[in-house]
């Protein structure tokens, strides 16, 4: 039987003044992994957002395994996101959900 | 064990003490335990003192640092006599080649880097490495042209960098990242700056190290020569004068 896909849960902070939308959050991180890995480096991340929280600038994004040090390339070269100057910084990385929490709580 | 992480390059306004606050507290925030901050040559020594106490306050450790710029290796050499045993760390920007040859060999030399947008004066070739393996001198690379540049220039550069790395690595030339920023939006975590190394493919391994053993060790290594008590690699003196027992 195949195994199932392993995954890699990233808590990210959003270091600016300014308030992003989901959608401008996700956009910025997708146009980071496309400039840098390109469409066919893009499709092997499995990113996806599981959680946003606008006021705290938080977000928690998923990802292949295998493409961690990928996603956390693309967002540490990211610098802006709609035209306004931010830095978003890797907090923490887990295997899942749970632990990603304990972790943050425990930090 | 703990990595201690550090980050070399920082480059704030030193005329704005509020923006130099700012950013040892971010490195400090981001989980650096070492700084570094280019000063300039006549730099009181009050205002170094002042820069550490800053950094005590913000919980890091401060090295202070010189970039020379010299035109020919002549004036590398004079300011390397009149300023090594002022400074914990020397970066040398080598604009010419033979700037960077000397720069290379020299044992009093911590740091070489070279201009990341002019590509025909990024000199780090083999004979550079070969000299550079033989002495004491690092590559440093800078990460702030990759987050600021974009396009054939970007790929220009990490092409460049690819080839640069390679033949350090060939050579055993410790490399050491820095951020070389003068803004906190663009300091990133050192676990950050070693996924960035990625993309001119130092592994994981490598590219920790570069942000944390290899500039340790550089500050260890020379705040054990600037110690009164250092005599040579291997000696210092224990007791002096009254101090010593009659054999």
């Amino acid at each position: 039987m195949p195994k199932g896909v392993r995954r890699r849960y990233l808590a990210l902070k959003i270091d600016s003044e300014e308030v992003f939308s989901s959608r401008e959050f996700m956009n910025a991180v997708w146009n980071s992994v496309l400039k840098l890995y390109g469409e066919y480096g893009a499709s092997q991340t499995g990113l996806a957002l599981i959680d946003y929280d606008e006021e705290k600038r938080f977000a928690v994004v998923r990802c292949v395994h295998k493409a961690v040090v990928t996603v956390r390339t693309a967002v540490a070269s990211m610098t802006e996101i709609g035209g306004k100057p931010v830095a978003v910084h890797v907090l923490k990385v887990s295997g899942t959900l749970k632990a990603l929490h304990n972790k943050l709580g425990s930090a | 064990m703990k990595r201690t992480f550090a980050d070399l390059h920082l480059r704030p306004n030193l005329k704005d003490s509020e923006q130099v606050r700012r950013m040892m507290r971010k490195a400090s925030e981001l989980g650096y335990r070492l700084i570094s901050i280019p000063l300039p040559t006549n730099l009181p020594e009050e205002k170094i003192q002042q820069l550490r106490n800053m950094c005590k306050e913000a919980k890091v450790d401060f090295a202070s640092r010189i970039d020379l710029k010299p035109q020919t290796s002549r004036e590398l050499i004079h300011s390397l006599r009149r300023l090594r045993r002022k400074f914990e760390i020397i970066a040398v920007a080598c604009k010419s080649k033979p700037v960077a040859r000397q720069a290379a060999k020299d044992r009093r030399v911590d740091l070489l880097s070279f201009p990341s947008l002019d590509f025909r004066r990024r000199f780090f070739d083999k004979a550079e490495g070969e000299l550079a393996s033989k002495s004491l001198a690092s590559l440093e690379i800078d990460i702030k042209p990759l987050l600021t540049l974009e396009g054939p220039t970007r790929i220009r550069l990490l092409s460049s960098l690819r080839k640069e790395v390679a033949v350090a690595q060939s050579f055993h030339i410790p490399i050491i990242l820095s951020s070389g920023v003068s803004s906190e939006l663009l300091m990133r975590m050192p676990r950050e700056l070693a996924a960035l190394a990625s993309l001119f493919d130092v592994n994981r391994t490598s590219a920790l190290e570069a942000v944390s053993k290899n500039p340790v060790a550089i500050v260890k290594r020379n705040r054990g020569k600037l110690d009164p008590r250092f005599v040579a690699p291997g000696i210092r003196v224990v007791r002096r004068g009254n101090d010593c027992r009659k054999a």
